[in-house]
């Protein structure tokens, strides 16, 4: 059992998938059907593939595992090097999770293109998991920058009324910004001689030169984070993806800007990490603090949420940047919690849109009424989003704040104001679309939660409360991996502080 | 036997909440599913009071304290806490306090929400705030104790709101947890500032620790501070949130929207206490920072008074219990402040048996009006709801302090510590207190003669269908009853008596230095005798202006209208922070979303850019002409510049 390739066999077992899809003939209606169950059973495959991952896990070292390595462009040694640690591998389950999910969400409410719907999901896995493993950064680049074109046209082909503009924003934003990453990358290799993370990972670059390209990669990770002011992609993306598309969004795309800073920026820049702390404490701080006042006042259900993944993800930099061990593990929390808590609010929102066909906050009101157990279901990831003890949000928010306060109050004090703000605009939002008396004739014959749709929620219920009652088993994987990382932090900050004394 | 205590509500709350989604097809069989609602959830709740009884025993008597770890919660770096309880005199105290009022809650509730539709989710609602009520007064550290702090908060929004249908309970449910959330904002940071002097969150590690930093300054918020005073003053602004003083206090008020059994359970007797039982809790953290004690007792004395003035003016029973309960809040506060922790949990206890009691005797009242609040449509009601009328007796005898009542015990003990501490505050506090508790024995009698004497002021229609209560809501408040009788003389020698530290053991820290429990024993005899006679003189005043005279009222509003219209609109307290913080947070998120996202970020980042593109290409492509004239001109232009730059290059 050790000896699978576990992580090719989880990145490319969907896109065989695929490619099976894609044989399918008939007529339409069987096509679909086909492609469906396809879909879900190799997803459903892939994410119990994945399971095998976290059960052979070794939590007892910083070194990457199920390493497998072949020369790729033997000239320029580049290889085909795949690996994950205890930071990487819960966010493959993390996509492995959620593609299912997605493509259950997806069952009834997509009837267009259904096969190449379906397509384009099992590619992105393979997109998602490939960005997770790689550990060579032209495969890493490929991956990532992948990941835009099944996003770009699941957006662009299956989204609403503004669709094209959506597409198009989310495309080049992410775009210009991995651009700039590109030439970080190049200069990597030009530099260090190698395009092998493991071997950058303790590769000591020129403090100068460590400066440039945490910038260039900081434009990369700001934009797909999202980081204020470079959000404005995001509500427009979500409000017009289709629901499952979102999901995946606010999943696991936006993790990709958190893990990058992780892998590269704190990691292989630490000095230049260091020096820029304080820059991304202050765009983190606005961060919190603005797109939760947007939030109070938008119309829109989706937007609202969206504009709630700015703030909770900019508690991730916070904790990433604290540079101590709970706040680097809170961040990494805080994004597998966001990834489950805000895909699900979505789904919660993509419930009542595929009845009513509205996003408009004012249209709903009294729902509780007719629909008792979707009013459960949207109080708990109401309340995962506020972070209530108990629940994931509170361990990754908690951690990350005390991690941040170690650092710097201020910053503590200031990010934790978006934990009031966060329940304002939730309930808020709970109370004009669940709460009240029914009185919209619209609204009288909805349907509650059928069996479909429970099946998709209730995987995310239990992780959530799992998450937040008990989530030793997960920080117990993270905990060598983010202490290496800190490590390396400590030493470069002696360095600089030594240096600065020099210079004195 | 402890952890079946905790979590037999859970059990319960989970099992009626299951009920709640069974959707019956005839009356009949909803009618089953309530009463087996009803059943599960009071069954779960008395099996725990009679072993919260048990351990009660076991602890407080016998001294058996203990510590039962449940399960590793969250770990990382050198963070680590469980989930676990501690059982200490302090918790066995809170314990039974809680379980017993609650019981008694659970128990009215099936009288007094008979007529309701979603019983299985109110009984539901009532199991699961006192599991996390009881999460809250056993944990052996600080985040748990937040995790209970926050669930409480959360059952008080769910119980709030639970007649959803109503937009005044929705508003008010919100502005609960909101408030609330405040609170915690500094709860949490004061837990951050707790690991960073200790390295732990756990209760025994940092009390054991607090006395070796009782000078140690730490650099935060870019200057040198006094350690444990910040993180005492971060803890309280927490527990001012959740116990409605003077500032965060709006919500309380507002709360009273929930359901009658819900104000007495929650919002009188047990949730918002727990900020004072937090503040006695981390005592030995306290005591270490004469600040933070001064700030404690001079917000607990203010809101004692604040809430006292405005508690006279009000005119909906509730809304007067609810600023008696706010009031009463500050007695313990101030009561903390001057060291006599003890005092102040003796006044929680009795405190939580006559203001339950209250506010289940004017859940009769309004029972027995047809869901009437205001006082103004009341009176005449005594003869016709005598057994109430008596409970509502007991209650506010207790509450003005009128000896051998529960109230009188422990109110008289607190004003004797504030006295006896011989500090500024402390006396400060003394006299606030002793002018609240005029106001107090006014307002309740004020109530008292409102409500049940004089000529009958509702429509007849009403009055003719007044009626007692049943029995399972008359015998829960009788059982409050003696408590609100009893609870004072059994409880004050162990208490606050000489030996107090052989009944509390080391759950509550008093350093020497702080003598006031000590002191309070031999106080000058007026102010042992002023609480009762200031008591005395406030029924008396009541009785002169609401009962034996007509008018007073009336003509004093006239005379005084801008107080009176001051107190009355409770210090303008909720228009401030409309119009100082609710309604520019909607406008600054207005503006951020239409200003800064749409014009400023969006229309000079990617749609200018896009926009300009568009526009130079537009510009290229008005060059493309199609005349041959036209490139043939500009090629001759381009000639020309070609020879003139090589003819400048070659001669220059």
């Amino acid at each position: 059992m050790g000896n699978l390739p576990f992580l090719s066999l989880v990145t490319f077992l969907p896109l065989l998938g695929a490619a099976f899809i894609l044989v399918i003939r008939g007529a339409p209606d069987i096509v679909a059907r086909n492609a469906r169950n396809v879909a879900l059973l190799t997803s459903g495959a892939t994410f119990l593939l994945s399971l095998g991952i976290w059960f052979n896990f070794d939590p007892s070292t910083a070194d990457f595992q199920f390493e497998e390595r072949a020369l790729w462009m033997p000239a320029f040694n580049i290889a085909y090097h795949m690996g994950v640690d205890g930071i990487s591998m819960p966010f493959v389950l993390l996509s492995t999770l959620l593609i299912p999910i997605c493509i259950l969400a997806s069952w009834t409410s997509i009837t267009i293109r259904v096969k190449e719907y379906m397509i384009a999901f099992l590619l992105m896995e393979t997109m998602l998991v490939g960005t997770f493993c790689a550990l060579d950064i032209i495969l890493f680049y490929l991956f990532f920058e992948g990941v835009l074109i099944p996003m770009f046209l699941i957006i662009g082909v299956w989204g609403g009324p503004r669709r094209v503009y959506s597409a198009f924003k989310f495309f080049l934003y992410t775009l210009a910004g991995s651009v700039l990453m590109l030439l970080a990358l190049l200069t990597l290799y030009l530099h260090a001689g190698t395009t092998d993370i493991p071997s950058l990972l303790v590769y000591d670059l020129p403090t100068g030169l460590q400066q440039w390209l945490w910038l260039a990669c900081f434009a990369a990770f700001a934009v797909k984070l999202p980081m204020w002011p470079v959000h404005t992609w995001l509500p427009d993306a979500h409000v017009e993806a289709p629901t499952a598309g979102s999901v995946i969004l606010a999943g696991v795309l936006l993790k990709f800007g958190g893990y990058g800073f992780l892998r590269f920026s704190l990691p292989m820049f630490p000095e230049a990490s260091i020096t820029f702390a304080p820059l991304v404490f202050a765009l983190s701080i606005i961060a919190v603090v603005y797109p939760s006042l947007v939030a109070l006042a938008q119309e829109d259900m989706k937007k609202l949420i969206a504009y709630s993944s700015v703030a909770h993800m900019a508690f991730v930099t916070v904790g990433a940047f604290s540079m101590t061990v709970p706040g680097v593990e809170g961040a990494i929390f805080q994004m597998l919690s966001h990834g489950v808590v805000s895909a699900a609010l979505f789904l919660v929102v993509g419930v009542v849109y595929d009845r009513t066909h509205s996003r408009d906050i004012a249209s709903y009101g009294g729902l509780v009424h007719r629909m008792p157990v979707y009013a459960l279901v949207f109080m708990l990831f109401m309340l995962g989003s506020v972070g209530l003890p108990g629940t994931s949000g509170f361990v990754g928010e908690f951690l990350v704040l005390l991690g941040a306060f170690q650092h710097d109050a201020w910053v503590a004090t200031f990010t934790a104001t978006g934990v009031i703000l966060g329940a304002a605009y939730m309930l808020y939002l709970y109370r004009r679309v669940i709460l009240g008396a029914l009185v919209k004739d619209s609204l009288k014959r909805m349907k509650d939660l059928s069996p479909r749709e429970l099946l998709v929620f209730a995987p995310l219920i239990v992780v959530v409360l799992w998450m937040g009652v008990y989530p030793d088993p997960l920080l117990g994987v993270m905990h060598v991996s983010v202490q290496n990382i800190v490590e390396r932090l400590d030493v470069a900050r002696a360095a600089l502080d030594a240096s600065a004394l020099a210079v004195r | 036997m402890t952890v079946a205590v905790v979590f037999l509500p859970l059990l319960g709350a989970i099992i009626a909440g299951a009920l709640a989604f069974v959707d019956p097809e005839d009356k009949h069989k909803k009618h089953r599913i309530d009463a087996m609602a009803q059943r599960i959830t009071c069954g779960a709740l008395l099996a725990s009071m009679v072993l919260a009884l048990i351990v009660f025993w076991n602890v407080a008597v016998q001294g058996n304290a203990h510590t039962v770890t449940i399960l590793n919660w969250i770990e990382s770096g050198t963070f680590q806490v469980s989930w676990a309880l501690k059982v200490d005199t302090l918790t066995a105290v809170m314990m039974l306090v809680v379980t017993v009022v609650s019981a008694m809650v659970h128990v009215y509730s099936i009288g007094y929400m008979h007529h309701d539709g979603s019983i299985p989710r109110f009984m539901a609602y009532l199991n699961l705030f006192t599991f996390f009520m009881l999460m809250l007064v056993t944990a052996d550290n600080l985040v748990q104790m937040f995790f209970g702090w926050e669930g409480v908060g959360l059952a008080s929004y769910l119980l709030i709101g639970f007649w959803y249908d109503r937009p005044s309970a929705n508003a008010a449910a919100i502005k609960a947890f909101v408030v609330n959330r405040v609170g915690d904002f500094g709860f949490t940071l004061g837990i951050f500032a707790t690991f960073l002097l200790f390295g732990s969150v756990h209760l025994d590690t940092i009390f054991a620790a607090a006395p070796g930093q009782a000078n140690t300054m730490i650099s935060v918020y870019g200057t040198e501070l006094h350690a444990l005073t910040l993180i005492c003053l971060l803890l309280f602004v927490g527990a001012m949130g959740k116990s409605a003083q003077l500032g965060l206090h709006t919500w309380l008020p507002d709360a009273m929207e929930g359901p009658t059994p819900v104000s007495a359970l929650i919002h009188a007797a047990t949730m918002v206490t727990a900020g004072v039982f937090m503040v006695a809790r981390c005592s030995p953290l306290f005591e270490e920072s004469d600040a933070a004690l001064t700030m404690v007792t001079v917000v607990g004395a203010l809101t004692c008074l604040f809430a006292a003035t405005v508690a006279c003016t009000q005119f909906d029973i509730k809304r007067v219990i609810a600023y008696s309960t706010c009031s009463q809040l500050g007695y313990m506060f101030f009561a903390c402040g001057v060291s006599a922790y003890n005092a102040a949990i003796f006044h929680l206890m009795t405190h939580a048996f006559f203001k339950a009691l209250l506010f289940l005797g004017s859940g009769a009242v309004i029972h027995a009006m047809s869901d009437e609040q205001d006082m103004r449509k009341m009176g005449g009601l005594w003869k016709l709801i005598p057994v109430t009328y008596a409970l509502m007796w007991i209650g506010n005898l207790a509450l003005a302090g009128i000896w051998p009542f529960a109230g009188y015990f422990s109110k008289d003990f607190i004003l004797e510590s504030a006295w006896g501490s011989h500090t500024f505050v402390g006396h400060l506090a003394f006299w606030f207190g002793a002018a609240a508790a005029f106001l107090t024995a006014f307002y309740s009698w004020r109530l008292l003669i409102m409500t049940f004497h004089g000529r009958p002021r509702a429509d007849d229609s009403v009055m003719a269908r007044v009626h007692e209560s049943p029995k399972v809501m008359l015998v829960p408040m009788m059982v409050l009853a003696v408590g609100a009788v009893c609870a004072g003389f059994i409880a004050y020698e162990p208490m606050v008596g000489h030996h107090w530290g052989s009944f509390w053991r080391d759950s509550i820290v008093i350093l020497p230095v702080h003598p006031a429990v000590e002191a309070a024993h031999d106080v000058p005899l007026w102010v042992k005798l002023s609480p009762l006679g200031v008591g005395l003189a406030g029924i008396a005043l009541a009785y002169v202006m609401y009962m034996f005279t007509s008018g007073i009222p009336e003509m004093l509003t006239r005379r005084f209208r801008p107080l009176h219209a001051f107190l009355y609109n409770k210090w303008y307290f909720d228009e401030l922070y409309n119009a100082v913080i609710v309604s520019p947070a909607f406008r600054i998120g207005r503006g951020l979303w239409k200003g800064g996202d749409g014009a400023l970020i969006d229309g000079v980042g990617p749609d200018g850019v896009a926009a300009t593109a568009v526009r130079i290409a537009r510009g290229a492509a008005r060059l493309q002409t199609g005349y041959i004239f036209h490139y043939a001109f500009a090629m001759l232009i381009g000639v020309l510049i070609l020879v003139s730059w090589y003819l400048f290059r070659v001669t220059g």
